[in-house]
């Protein structure tokens, strides 16, 4: 196999840590959603909190970015 | 047709008036040109609006105002009544992302924040300035930050290089979430545009509907990622101000 196709192929393979992000950020809201309608009146004071966490789970997600860039266009 | 042209063509930064001196490079581009736009828009919303003092505060005044108490209550609710001293850089930071990002959603404009060097700039002036801080203010005892109090002592040696590690990750990780979700969002916009004219006339209305809803949720986005920035950079103050909780 050529090497660049090597190298497409594995800053594909990389993306698949974005996985991690996406099941975070979806148990982090869907958690959010439930205990705002059992208690809606402590839910706005939550939302800088979750953003905090959405913000902290999606930096895993960046990290991959970073690995399928340095692939693309640094080696 | 449409495949010549390429979705990242609207990343590409133009100089409109070239400048070159001692081998430099400092032509004012496309990217200089919008930030001089956000900057003026900017500076418009929220001078002009607040000019003539009314009682009965008008639209604009009433967005500056809204904006205004938004992020002050912001900074308070994570840095307490101390962060208060840092509420004109804080402010600064989210209406110039916020202006740069809702600028980039016009048709044919340029995105300043889809570009990592702009926002790594952004990113390191808040991870020295924030460091400078907790080191004026604190010294040495700054360090403790590194070793979280209420921790067994065996389990040190495990946790004190993965917070050197968190913490100088830190800039990595704000500057690239904003330069990514700007990206990747005007990039998947332009890709699914291109299916618009690749598909014709009678399939073509299903992406351009999808077009329409990404739009829009490239807006909430674009406002969401100001947000997460200027509240991030809240957080990384309120460590560096409250050493040791």
């Amino acid at each position: 196999m050529d090497a660049s196709v090597a190298k497409l192929i594995a800053a594909g393979i990389s993306m698949i840590g974005v996985i991690g992000a996406g099941v975070g950020i979806g148990v982090l809201f869907g958690n959010y959603v439930s205990a705002g309608i059992r208690n809606p009146a402590a839910a706005p004071k939550m939302l800088p909190t979750v953003m905090l966490g959405m913000a902290l789970s999606e930096a895993t997600a960046i990290f991959a970015l970073v690995v399928a860039l340095m692939l693309l266009f640094v080696f | 047709m449409a495949a010549q042209h390429s979705p990242m063509e609207q990343f590409e930064i133009k100089p409109i008036i070239p400048l070159h001196i001692g081998g430099l490079d400092i032509s004012f581009t496309n990217s200089a040109l919008y930030m001089v736009i956000a900057i003026a828009l900017v500076t418009y919303v929220m001078v002009y609006s607040v000019r003539g003092r009314p009682l009965i505060p008008g639209r604009l005044q009433s967005i500056a105002e809204i904006i205004y108490e938004f992020v002050g209550e912001m900074l308070e609710s994570v840095c307490g009544k101390e962060g208060r001293r840092y509420f004109p850089f804080i402010f600064t930071l989210f209406m110039f992302i916020l202006a740069c990002n809702l600028l980039g959603m016009l048709p044919y404009s340029f995105t300043v924040t889809s570009h990592i060097i702009i926002t790594v700039t952004m990113a390191l002036v808040v991870f020295v300035g924030v460091t400078a801080i907790g080191f004026a203010r604190h010294g040495v005892k700054f360090l403790s930050i590194f070793a979280p109090a209420g921790v067994p002592l065996w389990i040190m040696p495990l946790l004190v290089p993965i917070e050197i590690f968190s913490y100088f990750v830190r800039p990595v990780s704000l500057s690239l979430r904003l330069f990514a979700n700007m990206m990747a969002g005007h990039t998947m916009l332009k890709v699914i545009a291109g299916f618009v004219i690749a598909l014709g006339a009678w399939v073509g209305w299903a992406p351009l509907a999808f077009v329409v809803v990404l739009t829009g949720f490239e807006i909430v986005v674009a406002v969401l990622q100001a947000y997460i920035f200027a509240i991030l950079s809240c957080v990384y103050l309120n460590d560096a101000l409250h050493v040791g909780h």
